[in-house]
């Protein structure tokens, strides 16, 4: 069963499309990266998920369950991007109301706030008041409050933007460690460098559309960057490398091109060669994410 | 279950944001001022050479106790409003509410559980107010229960339900309008039905028939836009003695006293306000 299924979700604000199609599938145990520019209408799917927003059209479903349904969101963990609490609860207190609400027993939700508080480093401020805490520390404590059902689905928006370097890593094990447990995680991050650490798979969305999703394996292993310096290229052998690769560009004596594995590279060497061109330089790069990020959501980012 | 929660979380939040210290430190201060000044007046009557004269004294025992219940009926208004006026806006403004409504919580539970937290919490001032005056002028004159005032509980209920009216319009405002709007709504209702009401009171002398009418009718069409004056109006009827109300120069005393039908208009007025609240909201995109 997937822990996440949506058909062609869409979201319309007034004038405003903020979700155009999004159509997703995350399996479950699966660390999923959900990567766009900012306004791409990643924090509108979330909360559309989470059932905070309600869809214009379309459908989604929480293992099975259909989004309205709260019985979906027991097994759910949310740590929203600004995390705004009731800040005159104590950190104690905020955790036992959540757990009330998630309707846990007494006991179950005593021993799950002892653990949590000492997992996210807490557990010394238990009894200060939230309004007393600074950024990351509000942070670390709204990450003890997605985790206390002990979930099977995790939402992180934008997790660790808050958070010094320590706060970062945290957020890291945390992640591994619910892969572990096999739990699903739904992380919503622009910060690329964290996505590359963490993701199993990821979704690339851009003006509430998702354009491509992919083992983040097969992306960043898979494709190569290639740059070729060479003398007599023409517009006609670069057209032809379209055999082999994508987004071919010829820049004088330079062309660049992305393939697909590195077994196309000697067939490229032997077509130029062909031709007619002297090859000074064939060099094959892995792509970066970031590379990647740029490539399929364009340069113009975030509207 | 959840709806014991967020009751729990509103009464809570009332008592850590110190407004349930406040409204108790205040109220005791209301309490004394009342009773003293009460016994006082009181005093002074049964000492002048004329003697107690037990219409005179149930004239001011009525007058008093009426203001009094005027004023409690004001502040437990306004305690409602200003308390609950940015519990719905405000935590979906701060987002707040997202944390909340990402667990297995539905929405009239969470409409439902401020309703009843804000509920308790002004049933518990109320009961202070309105009985601490009552009790002590039952105490000193046998006023309330002489037959000279009709129904005291009745009154304090209308109050009650007066206050309960008032904080569910301000939760249905609260699930569409900013903070600010919705005070402006919530507040801007209740001084359209005062001021229809004290209309409709001045328009009971005119002479001629048709002024008279007119008035009648913006009192009753205010009313029903917003049936607090009304309310207060029985509830002041309630306590009054008769004869006051034959002789009629109290501001306090009605002219024209809102039938028991009111009360039922008033009583679905709260409920259909509380169900668009909560149908507002399940609707509402955070």
């Amino acid at each position: 069963m997937t822990a996440i299924e949506t058909k062609h979700l869409r979201k319309v604000f007034g004038e405003k499309t903020a979700v155009e199609d999004l159509t997703l599938s995350v399996e479950r145990g699966e660390v999923f990266g959900f990567l766009g520019p900012n306004g791409a209408g990643k924090t509108t799917s979330v909360k559309i998920l989470l059932d905070l927003t309600r869809p214009t059209s379309g459908e989604g479903y929480l293992f099975g369950m259909r989004l309205s349904d709260p019985a979906a969101r027991r097994r759910v963990g949310f740590l929203p991007e600004h995390f705004r609490f009731h800040d005159w609860l104590t950190a104690e207190e905020f955790l036992a109301l959540h757990a009330d609400l998630y309707g846990m027993e007494r006991a179950q939700a005593r021993r799950r706030t002892g653990e949590l508080l000492e997992l996210v480093n807490l557990a010394p401020h238990a009894q200060k008041r939230l309004r007393t805490f600074s950024k990351g520390m509000l942070q670390r404590i709204g990450l003890a409050q997605a985790l206390l059902n002990e979930p099977e689905l995790v939402f992180l928006d934008e997790p660790t933007s808050g958070l010094d370097p320590v706060g970062r890593r945290l957020v890291r094990d945390i992640i591994r460690d619910l892969r572990s447990r096999n739990t699903t995680v739904f992380l919503n991050s622009h910060l690329l460098s964290e996505v590359e650490i963490t993701c199993d798979r990821v979704a690339f969305i851009k003006q509430g559309k998702v354009l491509r999703t992919s083992a983040l394996q097969d992306l960043v292993e898979g494709e190569l960057s290639v740059t070729i310096r060479g003398r007599g290229l023409t517009q006609e052998i670069s057209a032809e490398l379209n055999r082999w690769g994508s987004n071919v560009r010829l820049d004088g004596e330079h062309l660049h091109l992305t393939v697909q594995g590195e077994v196309d590279l000697p067939d490229i060497n032997r077509y130029l060669v062909s031709q007619g061109v002297d090859v000074y330089e064939l060099s094959p790069q892995r792509v970066s994410l970031e590379d990647l990020f740029i490539q399929i959501v364009g340069t113009d980012g975030g509207l | 279950m959840n709806t014991l929660v967020i009751a729990r979380l509103t009464f809570k939040e009332a008592a850590r944001r110190k407004i349930l210290l406040a409204a108790l430190v205040l109220g005791i201060v209301f309490l004394i001022v009342f009773d003293l000044g009460f016994h006082l007046i009181l005093n002074e009557m049964e000492r002048s050479q004329y003697g107690p004269n037990i219409l005179q004294k149930n004239e001011i025992s009525g007058f008093l106790y009426t203001a009094g219940l005027y004023v409690v009926n004001f502040l437990t208004v306004m305690m409602t409003v200003l308390t609950s006026v940015d519990t719905l806006s405000g935590e979906i403004q701060s987002g707040t509410i997202h944390t909340l409504l990402a667990k297995p919580v539905r929405r009239w539970e969470i409409v439902g559980g401020k309703w009843l937290g804000f509920a308790g919490m002004i049933s518990l001032y109320l009961l202070m107010m309105a009985g601490g005056i009552t009790l002590f002028i039952y105490l000193r004159s046998d006023y309330v229960l002489s037959a000279f005032a009709r129904n005291p509980f009745l009154a304090m209920g209308l109050i009650w339900l007066n206050a309960l009216l008032m904080l569910s319009i301000s939760l249905f405002g609260g699930t569409f309008l900013s903070t600010l709007a919705n005070g402006v709504l919530v507040f801007g209702l209740f001084g359209v039905a005062f001021i229809g009401g004290w209309i409709e009171q001045i328009g009971g002398f005119f002479p001629e028939f048709n002024a008279r009418l007119s008035a009648t009718n913006i009192g009753i069409l205010t009313s029903l836009l917003m049936p607090s004056e009304a309310l207060w109006k029985r509830a002041a009827y309630e306590v009054q003695s008769p004869l006051t109300g034959a002789l009629g120069f109290s501001p306090f005393f009605s002219s024209t006293i809102p039938s028991p039908l009111m009360i039922v208009y008033a009583s679905l007025y709260l409920v259909v306000i509380l169900f668009f609240a909560v149908y507002l909201f399940k609707r509402r995109d955070l």
